[in-house]
């Protein structure tokens, strides 16, 4: 009896840390998925706006990189989720 | 967990130090630590050489400190500022220097540890970032009149501002020094953990027997990230200085 219990108490830890793998790998996973599109799209209207007239790249490029770091900041905060619940 | 016979050491291994000076307290002393310290005199040697004799025709160090003092001029202040910047370009180019020799931390052989891939320092930043912006918006529009600005943007309808006032009481003094740390903290460690694992492939491979023919896959990928983890350093210390003179401009000008 006592045994089959540990062997229960066994399994479900292995259970939990299962799931904690899983559900990390999703969140990060599942994170870049906006913030990807995100900047592709942002970096590509940049560009179209740096093509269409060159004299204002440096504005397009200050403010291209202030939007790439508000939307990067989603994929990152999903890689704090991965690292605490992966290692924490 | 062991895949093809290769262990990826533990995450305490790879950012977590032992204090080697005053260890329990808590004046503890560690590689981080003297990182940080590092920093500070990469950064303070530099402006002090060449301050120290000022040629007409800068050379050397005098010209990186020109070259640097300008582009935080011309492309953080003017653009983010605007008028009314220029005493901040002290505080933001000694920032900009701090963040990234913490930052270079991570590819200078057999150091290989950026000292903002540990909390602390990324979020001492955003705390003083935000006071100083706080104390910015306070002395230039007086106390009532920054909160007002802050909270209540004007130009809205009334009812709104149940709605407005607690999102921006949130983002302004909350999300912002949060996701400032976060930023730079992540993307260290990010990059800390990727060059850490193709170097731990790069060892495993090295040691194997008839594996050992794929070594050159992730040595290459090594070095190739490497010189990406340069420029993510870079831009990582340029981020964080035009948000910061970002933030510092909002409470300078306020909307109208």
């Amino acid at each position: 009896m006592i045994e089959l219990l540990a062997q229960a108490a066994a399994s479900g830890e292995d259970a939990i840390a299962a799931s904690e793998a899983l559900s990390s790998g999703f969140a990060y996973g599942l994170a870049a998925i906006g913030p990807g599109i995100g900047i592709g799209y942002l970096v590509g209207q940049a560009v179209t706006a740096m093509a269409r007239q060159p004299e204002a790249a440096g504005m397009v490029r200050t403010t291209m990189f202030l939007g790439i770091a508000f939307t990067e900041a989603l994929a990152l905060i999903g890689f704090v989720v991965f690292i605490l619940l992966k290692f924490a | 967990m062991p895949t093809l016979a290769l262990e990826f050491p533990p995450i305490e291994n790879i950012v977590e130090w032992p204090a080697f000076l005053f260890e329990g307290t808590p004046f503890a002393f560690n590689k981080i630590a003297l990182g940080y310290l590092i920093a500070v005199v990469a950064t303070l040697a530099i402006f002090m050489l060449a301050g120290r004799r000022r040629a007409l025709v800068p050379k050397g160090v005098q010209n990186v400190a020109e070259a640097s003092v300008e582009f935080v001029q011309k492309g953080i202040i003017e653009q983010a500022i605007g008028h009314g910047g220029t005493p901040f370009a002290p505080f933001l180019t000694a920032l900009f220097f701090f963040v990234l020799f913490n930052n270079m931390l991570e590819v200078v052989p057999g150091w290989q540890m950026p000292g903002n891939a540990r909390m602390a320092m990324p979020i001492f930043l955003g705390v003083l970032v935000l006071l100083l912006f706080v104390a910015v918006g306070v002395r230039s529009q007086g106390p009532g009149t920054y909160l007002k600005n802050s909270l209540f943007p004007p130009g809205l309808p009334k009812g709104l501002y149940v709605l407005v006032t607690p999102i921006e009481l949130i983002s302004t003094f909350l999300v912002r020094p949060f996701s400032l740390a976060v930023r730079l903290f992540a993307n260290m460690l990010a990059g800390h953990i990727l060059l850490i694992s193709f170097a731990v492939l790069s060892a495993a491979l090295w040691v194997a027997s008839w594996q050992a023919i794929f070594l050159p896959l992730p040595f290459a990928m090594l070095v190739a990230l490497t010189g990406f983890e340069i420029l993510v350093a870079l831009l990582q210390a340029y981020i964080f200085t035009i948000l910061t003179a970002v933030y510092i401009g909002g409470a300078l000008h306020p909307e109208h």
